[in-house]
Protein backbone atom coordinates (compact mmCIF):
# COMPACT_ATOMS: atom_id res chain seq x y z
CA UNK A 1 0.00 0.00 0.00
CA UNK A 2 1.12 3.51 -0.76
CA UNK A 3 -0.85 6.57 0.25
CA UNK A 4 0.16 9.79 -1.44
CA UNK A 5 1.12 12.21 1.30
CA UNK A 6 -0.06 15.15 -0.80
CA UNK A 7 -3.57 13.85 -0.44
CA UNK A 8 -3.70 15.11 3.15
CA UNK A 9 -3.83 18.90 3.10
CA UNK A 10 -2.07 20.68 6.02
CA UNK A 11 -5.35 22.21 7.14
CA UNK A 12 -7.20 18.91 7.15
CA UNK A 13 -9.53 18.34 10.09
CA UNK A 14 -8.22 16.37 13.04
CA UNK A 15 -9.96 13.23 12.00
CA UNK A 16 -8.02 13.19 8.76
CA UNK A 17 -4.77 13.85 10.58
CA UNK A 18 -5.42 10.90 12.88
CA UNK A 19 -6.23 8.79 9.86
CA UNK A 20 -3.09 10.00 8.14
CA UNK A 21 -0.93 9.10 11.14
CA UNK A 22 -2.51 5.69 11.33
CA UNK A 23 -1.76 5.13 7.66
CA UNK A 24 1.80 6.42 7.96
CA UNK A 25 2.57 4.05 10.80
CA UNK A 26 1.12 1.23 8.77
CA UNK A 27 3.13 2.18 5.70
CA UNK A 28 6.34 2.38 7.77
CA UNK A 29 5.92 -1.28 8.59
CA UNK A 30 5.41 -2.39 5.03
CA UNK A 31 7.31 -2.41 1.82
CA UNK A 32 5.12 -4.21 -0.62
CA UNK A 33 5.97 -2.92 -4.07
CA UNK A 34 9.12 -2.47 -6.15
CA UNK A 35 10.44 1.05 -5.65
CA UNK A 36 10.84 1.80 -9.34
CA UNK A 37 7.22 1.02 -9.94
CA UNK A 38 6.02 3.31 -7.20
CA UNK A 39 8.20 6.08 -8.60
CA UNK A 40 6.38 5.90 -11.92
CA UNK A 41 4.48 9.07 -12.69
CA UNK A 42 0.71 8.87 -12.78
CA UNK A 43 -0.96 11.08 -15.31
CA UNK A 44 -4.38 11.85 -13.87
CA UNK A 45 -6.26 11.53 -17.13
CA UNK A 46 -4.61 8.33 -18.22
CA UNK A 47 -5.92 4.97 -17.22
CA UNK A 48 -4.56 3.33 -14.10
CA UNK A 49 -0.98 2.21 -14.55
CA UNK A 50 0.49 -1.07 -13.40
CA UNK A 51 0.80 -4.81 -13.69
CA UNK A 52 -0.68 -7.89 -12.05
CA UNK A 53 1.05 -7.04 -8.76
CA UNK A 54 0.44 -3.33 -8.27
CA UNK A 55 -1.63 -0.71 -10.00
CA UNK A 56 -1.50 3.00 -9.36
CA UNK A 57 -4.77 4.81 -9.51
CA UNK A 58 -6.40 7.98 -8.41
CA UNK A 59 -9.93 8.50 -7.16
CA UNK A 60 -11.82 11.05 -5.10
CA UNK A 61 -13.23 9.76 -1.83
CA UNK A 62 -15.52 12.00 0.20
CA UNK A 63 -14.22 15.02 -1.67
CA UNK A 64 -10.53 14.24 -1.25
CA UNK A 65 -8.35 13.11 -4.11
CA UNK A 66 -6.44 9.95 -3.25
CA UNK A 67 -3.56 8.49 -5.18
CA UNK A 68 -3.13 4.87 -4.27
CA UNK A 69 -1.13 1.84 -5.32
CA UNK A 70 -2.94 -1.47 -4.88
CA UNK A 71 -3.23 -5.06 -6.00
CA UNK A 72 -5.76 -5.03 -8.89
CA UNK A 73 -7.72 -7.80 -7.12
CA UNK A 74 -8.72 -5.41 -4.34
CA UNK A 75 -12.40 -4.48 -4.32
CA UNK A 76 -13.50 -0.92 -3.66
CA UNK A 77 -14.91 -2.17 -0.35
CA UNK A 78 -11.57 -3.57 0.79
CA UNK A 79 -9.76 -0.43 -0.34
CA UNK A 80 -12.09 1.71 1.76
CA UNK A 81 -11.95 -0.47 4.85
CA UNK A 82 -8.49 -2.00 4.86
CA UNK A 83 -6.35 0.65 3.21
CA UNK A 84 -8.09 3.91 3.93
CA UNK A 85 -9.52 3.11 7.36
CA UNK A 86 -13.03 4.09 6.26
CA UNK A 87 -14.70 1.29 8.19
CA UNK A 88 -18.16 2.84 8.13
CA UNK A 89 -18.88 0.89 4.96
CA UNK A 90 -19.60 -2.67 6.08
CA UNK A 91 -18.73 -6.06 4.63
CA UNK A 92 -21.78 -8.29 4.97
CA UNK A 93 -21.90 -11.12 2.44
CA UNK A 94 -19.11 -9.82 0.14
CA UNK A 95 -21.05 -11.31 -2.81
CA UNK A 96 -23.49 -8.52 -3.68
CA UNK A 97 -26.48 -10.02 -1.92
CA UNK A 98 -26.97 -7.92 1.23
CA UNK A 99 -26.34 -4.22 0.44
CA UNK A 100 -24.25 -3.52 3.57
CA UNK A 101 -21.39 -2.23 1.40
CA UNK A 102 -23.49 0.35 -0.49
CA UNK A 103 -21.63 3.56 -1.38
CA UNK A 104 -22.26 6.23 -4.01
CA UNK A 105 -20.01 6.22 -7.07
CA UNK A 106 -20.42 9.32 -9.22
CA UNK A 107 -23.75 9.88 -7.49
CA UNK A 108 -25.14 6.38 -8.05
CA UNK A 109 -25.64 3.84 -5.30
CA UNK A 110 -23.29 0.96 -5.95
CA UNK A 111 -22.18 -2.25 -4.24
CA UNK A 112 -18.54 -1.65 -3.34
CA UNK A 113 -17.91 -5.40 -2.87
CA UNK A 114 -18.69 -6.16 -6.53
CA UNK A 115 -16.36 -3.68 -8.18
CA UNK A 116 -12.59 -3.77 -8.30
CA UNK A 117 -11.13 -0.51 -6.96
CA UNK A 118 -8.98 -0.18 -10.07
CA UNK A 119 -12.15 0.04 -12.17
CA UNK A 120 -13.07 3.18 -10.23
CA UNK A 121 -9.98 5.12 -11.28
CA UNK A 122 -11.13 8.72 -11.74
CA UNK A 123 -14.47 8.18 -9.94
CA UNK A 124 -15.95 10.19 -7.11
CA UNK A 125 -16.90 7.94 -4.21
CA UNK A 126 -19.04 8.97 -1.24
CA UNK A 127 -19.19 6.74 1.83
CA UNK A 128 -21.23 7.06 5.00
CA UNK A 129 -18.32 9.08 6.46
CA UNK A 130 -18.78 11.65 3.71
CA UNK A 131 -22.53 11.97 4.08
CA UNK A 132 -22.69 14.01 7.27
CA UNK A 133 -21.62 17.64 7.40
CA UNK A 134 -18.87 17.36 10.01
CA UNK A 135 -20.58 16.63 13.33
CA UNK A 136 -23.97 17.50 11.87
CA UNK A 137 -25.72 14.31 10.82
CA UNK A 138 -27.46 13.96 7.46
CA UNK A 139 -31.26 14.36 7.73
CA UNK A 140 -31.74 10.65 6.96
CA UNK A 141 -29.29 9.69 9.72
CA UNK A 142 -31.33 11.86 12.12
CA UNK A 143 -34.51 10.19 10.90
CA UNK A 144 -33.04 6.71 11.46
CA UNK A 145 -32.35 7.68 15.08
CA UNK A 146 -35.79 9.23 15.54
CA UNK A 147 -37.61 6.20 14.08
CA UNK A 148 -35.31 3.59 15.62
CA UNK A 149 -34.36 2.36 12.14
CA UNK A 150 -31.82 -0.14 13.39
CA UNK A 151 -31.05 -2.64 16.09
CA UNK A 152 -27.53 -4.07 15.77
CA UNK A 153 -26.56 -1.33 13.32
CA UNK A 154 -24.45 -3.42 10.98
CA UNK A 155 -26.60 -2.87 7.89
CA UNK A 156 -27.29 0.78 8.77
CA UNK A 157 -24.56 2.55 6.75
CA UNK A 158 -25.69 0.65 3.66
CA UNK A 159 -29.35 1.34 4.44
CA UNK A 160 -28.67 5.06 4.85
CA UNK A 161 -26.60 5.33 1.64
CA UNK A 162 -29.23 3.38 -0.26
CA UNK A 163 -32.07 5.38 1.34
CA UNK A 164 -30.52 8.71 0.36
CA UNK A 165 -30.16 7.46 -3.22
CA UNK A 166 -33.73 6.13 -3.16
CA UNK A 167 -35.02 9.61 -2.27
CA UNK A 168 -32.77 11.33 -4.82
CA UNK A 169 -33.88 8.94 -7.55
CA UNK A 170 -37.51 9.82 -6.85
CA UNK A 171 -38.42 6.33 -5.64
CA UNK A 172 -39.68 7.21 -2.17
CA UNK A 173 -43.24 8.15 -3.11
CA UNK A 174 -45.00 5.52 -0.99
CA UNK A 175 -44.23 2.79 1.52
CA UNK A 176 -44.63 0.17 -1.21
CA UNK A 177 -42.25 2.00 -3.51
CA UNK A 178 -39.66 2.41 -0.74
CA UNK A 179 -39.91 -1.30 0.12
CA UNK A 180 -39.38 -2.25 -3.53
CA UNK A 181 -36.48 0.14 -4.15
CA UNK A 182 -34.80 -0.69 -0.82
CA UNK A 183 -35.10 -4.46 -1.35
CA UNK A 184 -31.36 -4.77 -2.04
CA UNK A 185 -30.57 -3.87 1.58
CA UNK A 186 -31.18 -6.71 3.99
CA UNK A 187 -31.66 -6.20 7.74
CA UNK A 188 -31.53 -9.40 9.75
CA UNK A 189 -32.78 -7.61 12.87
CA UNK A 190 -35.93 -6.80 10.92
CA UNK A 191 -35.96 -3.01 11.37
CA UNK A 192 -37.65 -2.65 7.99
CA UNK A 193 -40.86 -0.86 9.08
CA UNK A 194 -38.84 1.80 10.91
CA UNK A 195 -36.40 2.19 8.02
CA UNK A 196 -39.35 2.76 5.67
CA UNK A 197 -40.80 5.33 8.10
CA UNK A 198 -37.48 7.19 8.31
CA UNK A 199 -37.14 7.40 4.52
CA UNK A 200 -40.76 8.44 4.02
CA UNK A 201 -40.45 11.18 6.62
CA UNK A 202 -37.34 12.72 5.05
CA UNK A 203 -38.99 12.54 1.65
CA UNK A 204 -42.21 14.10 2.99
CA UNK A 205 -40.39 16.95 4.73
CA UNK A 206 -38.77 17.77 1.41
CA UNK A 207 -35.37 18.35 3.03
CA UNK A 208 -32.62 18.48 0.45
CA UNK A 209 -30.75 15.21 0.62
CA UNK B 1 -8.48 -15.01 -6.29
CA UNK B 2 -5.84 -15.61 -8.93
CA UNK B 3 -3.75 -12.57 -9.89
CA UNK B 4 -4.74 -10.83 -13.09
CA UNK B 5 -3.44 -8.00 -15.18
CA UNK B 6 -5.84 -5.12 -15.56
CA UNK B 7 -6.19 -3.65 -19.05
CA UNK B 8 -8.16 -0.60 -20.08
CA UNK B 9 -8.58 -0.31 -23.88
CA UNK B 10 -9.46 3.06 -25.40
CA UNK B 11 -11.53 1.79 -28.32
CA UNK B 12 -13.67 -1.18 -29.34
CA UNK B 13 -10.99 -2.16 -31.85
CA UNK B 14 -8.29 -2.11 -29.16
CA UNK B 15 -10.48 -4.19 -26.82
CA UNK B 16 -11.07 -6.80 -29.52
CA UNK B 17 -7.40 -6.94 -30.41
CA UNK B 18 -6.49 -7.38 -26.72
CA UNK B 19 -8.95 -10.27 -26.46
CA UNK B 20 -7.52 -11.81 -29.62
CA UNK B 21 -3.97 -11.51 -28.29
CA UNK B 22 -4.82 -13.03 -24.91
CA UNK B 23 -7.18 -16.01 -25.18
CA UNK B 24 -7.24 -16.30 -21.37
CA UNK B 25 -8.53 -12.72 -21.03
CA UNK B 26 -12.09 -11.76 -20.13
CA UNK B 27 -13.99 -8.54 -20.67
CA UNK B 28 -15.44 -6.89 -17.59
CA UNK B 29 -18.30 -4.36 -17.58
CA UNK B 30 -20.49 -3.88 -14.48
CA UNK B 31 -18.77 -6.79 -12.75
CA UNK B 32 -21.86 -7.78 -10.76
CA UNK B 33 -21.55 -11.40 -11.86
CA UNK B 34 -17.91 -11.73 -12.93
CA UNK B 35 -16.41 -10.30 -9.71
CA UNK B 36 -18.59 -12.73 -7.76
CA UNK B 37 -17.40 -15.64 -9.95
CA UNK B 38 -13.75 -14.58 -9.61
CA UNK B 39 -13.99 -14.37 -5.82
CA UNK B 40 -15.30 -17.93 -5.74
CA UNK B 41 -12.65 -19.20 -8.15
CA UNK B 42 -15.22 -20.16 -10.80
CA UNK B 43 -13.76 -17.64 -13.25
CA UNK B 44 -10.04 -16.93 -13.20
CA UNK B 45 -8.99 -14.75 -16.14
CA UNK B 46 -5.31 -13.84 -16.08
CA UNK B 47 -6.13 -10.60 -17.87
CA UNK B 48 -9.17 -8.44 -17.29
CA UNK B 49 -10.17 -6.10 -20.09
CA UNK B 50 -12.18 -3.25 -18.56
CA UNK B 51 -14.52 -2.03 -21.30
CA UNK B 52 -16.45 0.45 -19.13
CA UNK B 53 -14.89 3.48 -20.80
CA UNK B 54 -15.76 2.51 -24.36
CA UNK B 55 -18.44 4.63 -26.07
CA UNK B 56 -21.17 1.97 -25.92
CA UNK B 57 -23.65 3.56 -23.51
CA UNK B 58 -25.99 5.28 -25.93
CA UNK B 59 -29.72 4.56 -26.05
CA UNK B 60 -31.40 5.94 -29.15
CA UNK B 61 -34.38 5.45 -31.41
CA UNK B 62 -33.50 5.81 -35.09
CA UNK B 63 -35.61 5.00 -38.13
CA UNK B 64 -37.56 1.88 -37.19
CA UNK B 65 -35.63 0.63 -34.21
CA UNK B 66 -34.45 1.18 -30.68
CA UNK B 67 -30.71 0.69 -30.33
CA UNK B 68 -29.24 0.23 -26.87
CA UNK B 69 -25.48 0.27 -26.38
CA UNK B 70 -24.05 -2.77 -24.61
CA UNK B 71 -22.74 -0.61 -21.76
CA UNK B 72 -26.04 1.16 -21.06
CA UNK B 73 -26.83 0.53 -17.41
CA UNK B 74 -29.93 -1.49 -16.56
CA UNK B 75 -31.24 1.44 -14.45
CA UNK B 76 -30.77 3.92 -17.32
CA UNK B 77 -32.46 1.63 -19.86
CA UNK B 78 -35.44 1.03 -17.55
CA UNK B 79 -36.19 4.75 -17.26
CA UNK B 80 -35.27 5.90 -20.77
CA UNK B 81 -38.15 7.70 -22.48
CA UNK B 82 -37.96 5.68 -25.71
CA UNK B 83 -37.83 2.39 -23.81
CA UNK B 84 -40.76 3.26 -21.54
CA UNK B 85 -42.93 4.52 -24.40
CA UNK B 86 -42.00 2.05 -27.15
CA UNK B 87 -40.93 -1.14 -25.30
CA UNK B 88 -42.51 -0.99 -21.84
CA UNK B 89 -42.13 -4.79 -21.55
CA UNK B 90 -38.35 -4.32 -21.42
CA UNK B 91 -38.59 -1.61 -18.74
CA UNK B 92 -40.90 -3.82 -16.65
CA UNK B 93 -38.56 -6.80 -16.91
CA UNK B 94 -35.50 -4.74 -15.97
CA UNK B 95 -37.21 -3.31 -12.90
CA UNK B 96 -38.30 -6.81 -11.85
CA UNK B 97 -34.65 -7.86 -11.70
CA UNK B 98 -31.94 -7.36 -9.06
CA UNK B 99 -31.85 -4.29 -6.78
CA UNK B 100 -31.41 -0.54 -7.21
CA UNK B 101 -27.67 -0.86 -6.58
CA UNK B 102 -27.16 -3.77 -8.98
CA UNK B 103 -29.19 -2.13 -11.75
CA UNK B 104 -26.88 0.90 -11.40
CA UNK B 105 -23.89 -1.32 -12.13
CA UNK B 106 -25.15 -4.05 -14.46
CA UNK B 107 -25.02 -3.37 -18.19
CA UNK B 108 -27.17 -4.68 -21.03
CA UNK B 109 -24.27 -6.68 -22.48
CA UNK B 110 -23.39 -8.12 -19.09
CA UNK B 111 -27.00 -9.04 -18.44
CA UNK B 112 -27.01 -11.07 -21.69
CA UNK B 113 -23.87 -12.87 -20.55
CA UNK B 114 -24.63 -13.55 -16.89
CA UNK B 115 -24.18 -17.13 -15.76
CA UNK B 116 -26.76 -19.36 -14.14
CA UNK B 117 -27.30 -19.11 -10.38
CA UNK B 118 -27.60 -22.93 -10.00
CA UNK B 119 -26.11 -23.70 -6.59
CA UNK B 120 -24.14 -26.65 -7.99
CA UNK B 121 -22.44 -24.32 -10.47
CA UNK B 122 -21.39 -22.07 -7.57
CA UNK B 123 -20.21 -24.78 -5.17
CA UNK B 124 -16.74 -25.95 -6.12
CA UNK B 125 -17.10 -29.03 -3.90
CA UNK B 126 -20.00 -30.42 -5.95
CA UNK B 127 -20.13 -31.82 -9.48
CA UNK B 128 -21.26 -29.54 -12.30
CA UNK B 129 -21.09 -30.18 -16.05
CA UNK B 130 -21.23 -26.47 -16.78
CA UNK B 131 -18.28 -25.61 -14.55
CA UNK B 132 -16.33 -28.78 -15.35
CA UNK B 133 -17.60 -30.61 -18.44
CA UNK B 134 -17.98 -34.33 -17.82
CA UNK B 135 -18.01 -34.00 -14.02
CA UNK B 136 -21.70 -34.85 -13.81
CA UNK B 137 -24.73 -32.84 -12.74
CA UNK B 138 -25.32 -32.54 -9.02
CA UNK B 139 -28.76 -31.07 -9.51
CA UNK B 140 -30.15 -33.95 -11.55
CA UNK B 141 -30.66 -36.13 -8.47
CA UNK B 142 -30.11 -33.34 -5.97
CA UNK B 143 -31.78 -30.08 -5.03
CA UNK B 144 -33.56 -29.14 -8.23
CA UNK B 145 -36.60 -27.19 -7.09
CA UNK B 146 -35.65 -24.15 -9.18
CA UNK B 147 -34.40 -26.01 -12.24
CA UNK B 148 -35.54 -26.39 -15.82
CA UNK B 149 -38.76 -27.94 -17.09
CA UNK B 150 -38.11 -27.36 -20.80
CA UNK B 151 -35.20 -28.97 -22.60
CA UNK B 152 -33.72 -29.29 -26.05
CA UNK B 153 -35.97 -31.15 -28.44
CA UNK B 154 -39.20 -29.91 -26.91
CA UNK B 155 -41.92 -29.28 -29.41
CA UNK B 156 -40.29 -31.53 -31.97
CA UNK B 157 -41.51 -34.78 -30.55
CA UNK B 158 -38.63 -35.38 -28.21
CA UNK B 159 -37.18 -34.46 -24.88
CA UNK B 160 -33.48 -35.07 -25.15
CA UNK B 161 -31.43 -35.77 -22.09
CA UNK B 162 -29.65 -32.65 -21.02
CA UNK B 163 -26.19 -32.42 -19.46
CA UNK B 164 -27.31 -29.36 -17.51
CA UNK B 165 -30.71 -28.62 -16.04
CA UNK B 166 -29.86 -25.12 -14.81
CA UNK B 167 -31.95 -22.14 -15.89
CA UNK B 168 -30.96 -18.80 -17.36
CA UNK B 169 -31.35 -16.19 -14.61
CA UNK B 170 -32.08 -13.01 -16.57
CA UNK B 171 -35.39 -11.11 -16.62
CA UNK B 172 -34.24 -8.67 -19.30
CA UNK B 173 -33.46 -11.48 -21.74
CA UNK B 174 -36.95 -12.95 -21.38
CA UNK B 175 -38.57 -9.67 -22.46
CA UNK B 176 -36.01 -9.18 -25.23
CA UNK B 177 -36.60 -12.72 -26.54
CA UNK B 178 -40.33 -12.04 -26.80
CA UNK B 179 -39.52 -8.80 -28.65
CA UNK B 180 -37.34 -10.52 -31.32
CA UNK B 181 -34.26 -8.54 -30.34
CA UNK B 182 -31.10 -8.56 -32.40
CA UNK B 183 -27.67 -8.66 -30.78
CA UNK B 184 -24.86 -6.71 -32.46
CA UNK B 185 -21.49 -8.41 -32.04
CA UNK B 186 -18.01 -7.20 -32.98
CA UNK B 187 -14.96 -9.36 -33.46
CA UNK B 188 -11.73 -9.48 -35.42
CA UNK B 189 -13.76 -10.33 -38.53
CA UNK B 190 -15.96 -7.22 -38.19
CA UNK B 191 -19.57 -6.86 -37.12
CA UNK B 192 -22.28 -9.54 -37.17
CA UNK B 193 -25.84 -9.73 -35.94
CA UNK B 194 -27.62 -12.60 -34.24
CA UNK B 195 -31.24 -12.86 -33.18
CA UNK B 196 -31.43 -13.17 -29.42
CA UNK B 197 -33.30 -16.47 -29.80
CA UNK B 198 -30.12 -17.84 -31.41
CA UNK B 199 -27.71 -16.12 -29.02
CA UNK B 200 -28.15 -18.36 -25.97
CA UNK B 201 -27.83 -22.13 -26.16
CA UNK B 202 -29.78 -25.08 -24.87
CA UNK B 203 -27.56 -27.44 -22.98
CA UNK B 204 -27.76 -30.85 -24.61
CA UNK B 205 -24.18 -30.62 -25.76
CA UNK B 206 -21.44 -28.47 -24.26
CA UNK B 207 -23.28 -27.09 -21.22
CA UNK B 208 -20.15 -25.05 -20.46
CA UNK B 209 -21.21 -22.75 -23.28
CA UNK B 210 -24.11 -20.41 -22.43
CA UNK B 211 -24.04 -18.56 -25.75
CA UNK B 212 -22.90 -18.79 -29.35
CA UNK B 213 -20.40 -15.95 -28.95
CA UNK B 214 -17.02 -16.85 -30.40
CA UNK B 215 -13.90 -16.37 -28.26
CA UNK B 216 -12.88 -12.70 -28.13
CA UNK B 217 -16.13 -11.38 -29.58
CA UNK B 218 -17.69 -8.35 -27.91
CA UNK B 219 -21.40 -7.55 -27.72
CA UNK B 220 -21.67 -3.87 -28.67
CA UNK B 221 -25.43 -3.23 -28.82
CA UNK B 222 -28.90 -4.69 -28.98
CA UNK B 223 -31.65 -3.55 -31.34
CA UNK B 224 -35.41 -3.88 -31.01
CA UNK B 225 -37.45 -3.19 -34.12
CA UNK B 226 -40.60 -1.09 -33.63
CA UNK B 227 -43.74 -3.06 -32.92
CA UNK B 228 -47.34 -2.49 -31.90
CA UNK B 229 -47.13 -4.25 -28.53
CA UNK B 230 -46.71 -1.25 -26.21
CA UNK B 231 -50.38 -1.07 -25.17
CA UNK B 232 -50.78 -4.78 -24.50
CA UNK B 233 -47.62 -6.16 -22.97
CA UNK B 234 -46.96 -7.51 -19.52
CA UNK B 235 -44.01 -8.99 -17.63
CA UNK B 236 -45.03 -11.26 -14.78
CA UNK B 237 -42.39 -12.55 -12.39
CA UNK B 238 -43.14 -15.19 -9.77
CA UNK B 239 -40.53 -15.65 -7.05
CA UNK B 240 -40.06 -16.89 -3.50
CA UNK B 241 -40.10 -13.38 -2.02
CA UNK B 242 -41.78 -10.17 -3.17
CA UNK B 243 -38.61 -8.51 -4.47
CA UNK B 244 -34.89 -9.07 -5.06
CA UNK B 245 -34.99 -12.75 -5.97
CA UNK B 246 -34.51 -14.72 -9.16
CA UNK B 247 -37.62 -15.90 -10.93
CA UNK B 248 -39.12 -19.29 -10.24
CA UNK B 249 -41.08 -18.57 -13.39
CA UNK B 250 -41.53 -15.42 -15.43
CA UNK B 251 -43.68 -14.62 -18.44
CA UNK B 252 -43.15 -11.88 -21.02
CA UNK B 253 -46.33 -11.39 -23.04
CA UNK B 254 -46.58 -8.95 -25.95
CA UNK B 255 -49.85 -8.68 -27.86
CA UNK B 256 -51.27 -6.51 -30.58
CA UNK B 257 -55.03 -5.97 -30.33
CA UNK B 258 -57.62 -4.28 -32.43
CA UNK B 259 -61.41 -4.31 -32.26
CA UNK B 260 -61.42 -6.60 -29.23
CA UNK B 261 -59.35 -9.28 -30.96
CA UNK B 262 -55.73 -10.35 -30.78
CA UNK B 263 -53.85 -9.90 -34.06
CA UNK B 264 -50.28 -10.68 -33.06
CA UNK B 265 -48.80 -12.40 -30.02
CA UNK B 266 -45.30 -13.07 -28.72
CA UNK B 267 -44.33 -14.82 -25.53
CA UNK B 268 -41.16 -15.91 -23.76
CA UNK B 269 -40.80 -17.71 -20.44
CA UNK B 270 -38.03 -17.29 -17.87
CA UNK B 271 -36.79 -19.60 -15.12
CA UNK B 272 -37.85 -22.70 -17.05
CA UNK B 273 -34.96 -23.53 -19.40
CA UNK B 274 -31.26 -23.15 -20.08
CA UNK B 275 -32.15 -20.06 -22.10
CA UNK B 276 -35.19 -17.78 -22.32
CA UNK B 277 -37.90 -20.09 -23.63
CA UNK B 278 -39.81 -18.75 -26.61
CA UNK B 279 -43.41 -20.01 -26.90
CA UNK B 280 -43.55 -20.16 -30.69
CA UNK B 281 -47.06 -21.50 -31.23
CA UNK B 282 -48.80 -18.77 -29.27
CA UNK B 283 -49.21 -16.45 -32.23
CA UNK B 284 -51.08 -19.08 -34.23
CA UNK B 285 -53.23 -20.00 -31.26
CA UNK B 286 -54.27 -16.44 -30.38
CA UNK B 287 -54.44 -14.72 -33.75
CA UNK B 288 -57.94 -13.51 -34.59
CA UNK B 289 -59.35 -14.61 -31.24
CA UNK B 290 -61.13 -12.56 -28.60
CA UNK B 291 -59.39 -12.72 -25.23
CA UNK B 292 -60.92 -14.99 -22.61
CA UNK B 293 -59.68 -16.91 -19.61
CA UNK B 294 -60.78 -20.16 -21.20
CA UNK B 295 -58.72 -19.46 -24.33
CA UNK B 296 -55.68 -18.45 -22.29
CA UNK B 297 -55.96 -21.62 -20.18
CA UNK B 298 -55.97 -23.76 -23.35
CA UNK B 299 -52.99 -21.87 -24.70
CA UNK B 300 -51.05 -22.30 -21.46
CA UNK B 301 -51.79 -25.98 -21.13
CA UNK B 302 -50.82 -26.60 -24.73
CA UNK B 303 -47.24 -25.45 -24.14
CA UNK B 304 -46.99 -27.21 -20.80
CA UNK B 305 -47.65 -30.59 -22.47
CA UNK B 306 -44.00 -30.67 -23.46
CA UNK B 307 -42.71 -29.68 -20.01
CA UNK B 308 -40.90 -32.29 -17.97
CA UNK B 309 -40.38 -32.02 -14.23
CA UNK B 310 -37.44 -33.23 -12.19
CA UNK B 311 -37.98 -34.64 -8.70
CA UNK B 312 -38.61 -31.37 -6.87
CA UNK B 313 -39.99 -28.97 -9.44
CA UNK B 314 -43.26 -30.50 -10.63
CA UNK B 315 -44.99 -27.47 -9.07
CA UNK B 316 -43.41 -25.33 -11.76
CA UNK B 317 -45.57 -26.87 -14.48
CA UNK B 318 -48.81 -25.73 -12.84
CA UNK B 319 -47.17 -22.45 -11.75
CA UNK B 320 -46.00 -21.67 -15.29
CA UNK B 321 -49.41 -22.48 -16.70
CA UNK B 322 -51.10 -20.16 -14.20
CA UNK B 323 -48.49 -17.46 -14.82
CA UNK B 324 -49.12 -17.58 -18.58
CA UNK B 325 -52.86 -17.14 -18.00
CA UNK B 326 -52.30 -14.28 -15.53
CA UNK B 327 -49.83 -12.49 -17.84
CA UNK B 328 -52.20 -12.77 -20.82
CA UNK B 329 -55.09 -11.46 -18.73
CA UNK B 330 -53.01 -8.51 -17.57
CA UNK B 331 -51.79 -7.79 -21.11
CA UNK B 332 -55.31 -7.87 -22.58
CA UNK B 333 -56.92 -6.13 -19.60
CA UNK B 334 -59.55 -8.80 -18.91
CA UNK B 335 -60.36 -9.73 -15.35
Amino acid sequence: MDIDHDAIPPDAPDEDRRFFLKQSMFIAGLSMAPADFLQAALAPDDGPVGNAVKVKLSLTINGKRRRISIDPRMTLLDLLRENLGLTGTKKGCDFGQCGACTVHVDGRRTLSCLTFAVMQHGSKVTTIEGLSDGEKLHPLQEAFIKHDGFQCGYCTPGQVMSGVACIREGHAGSADEVREYMSGNLCRCGAYPNIVDAILEVKKEGTKV
Amino acid sequence: MKPFQYLRPKSVAEAISMAADYPEAQYIAGGTNLVDLMKRGIASPSKLIDINHLPLKKIEHRYDRLRIGALALNSDVAKHKSVVSRQPLLAQALLAGASGQLRNMATVGGNLLQRTRCSYFYDLALPCNKRKPGAGCGAEAGINRTHAIFFAGNGFGGNEKSACIAVHPSDMCVALTALDTEVVINGTGGERRVLLKDFHRLSTLQPELDTNLQPGELVTAIEVTDNAFAQHSHYLKVRDRASYAFALVSVAAALQMDGGRIWDARMALGGVAHKPWRYWAIDLMLRGQAPSEKLFREVAEHEMQSAKATEQNAFKIKLTSNAIVAALKAATGIS
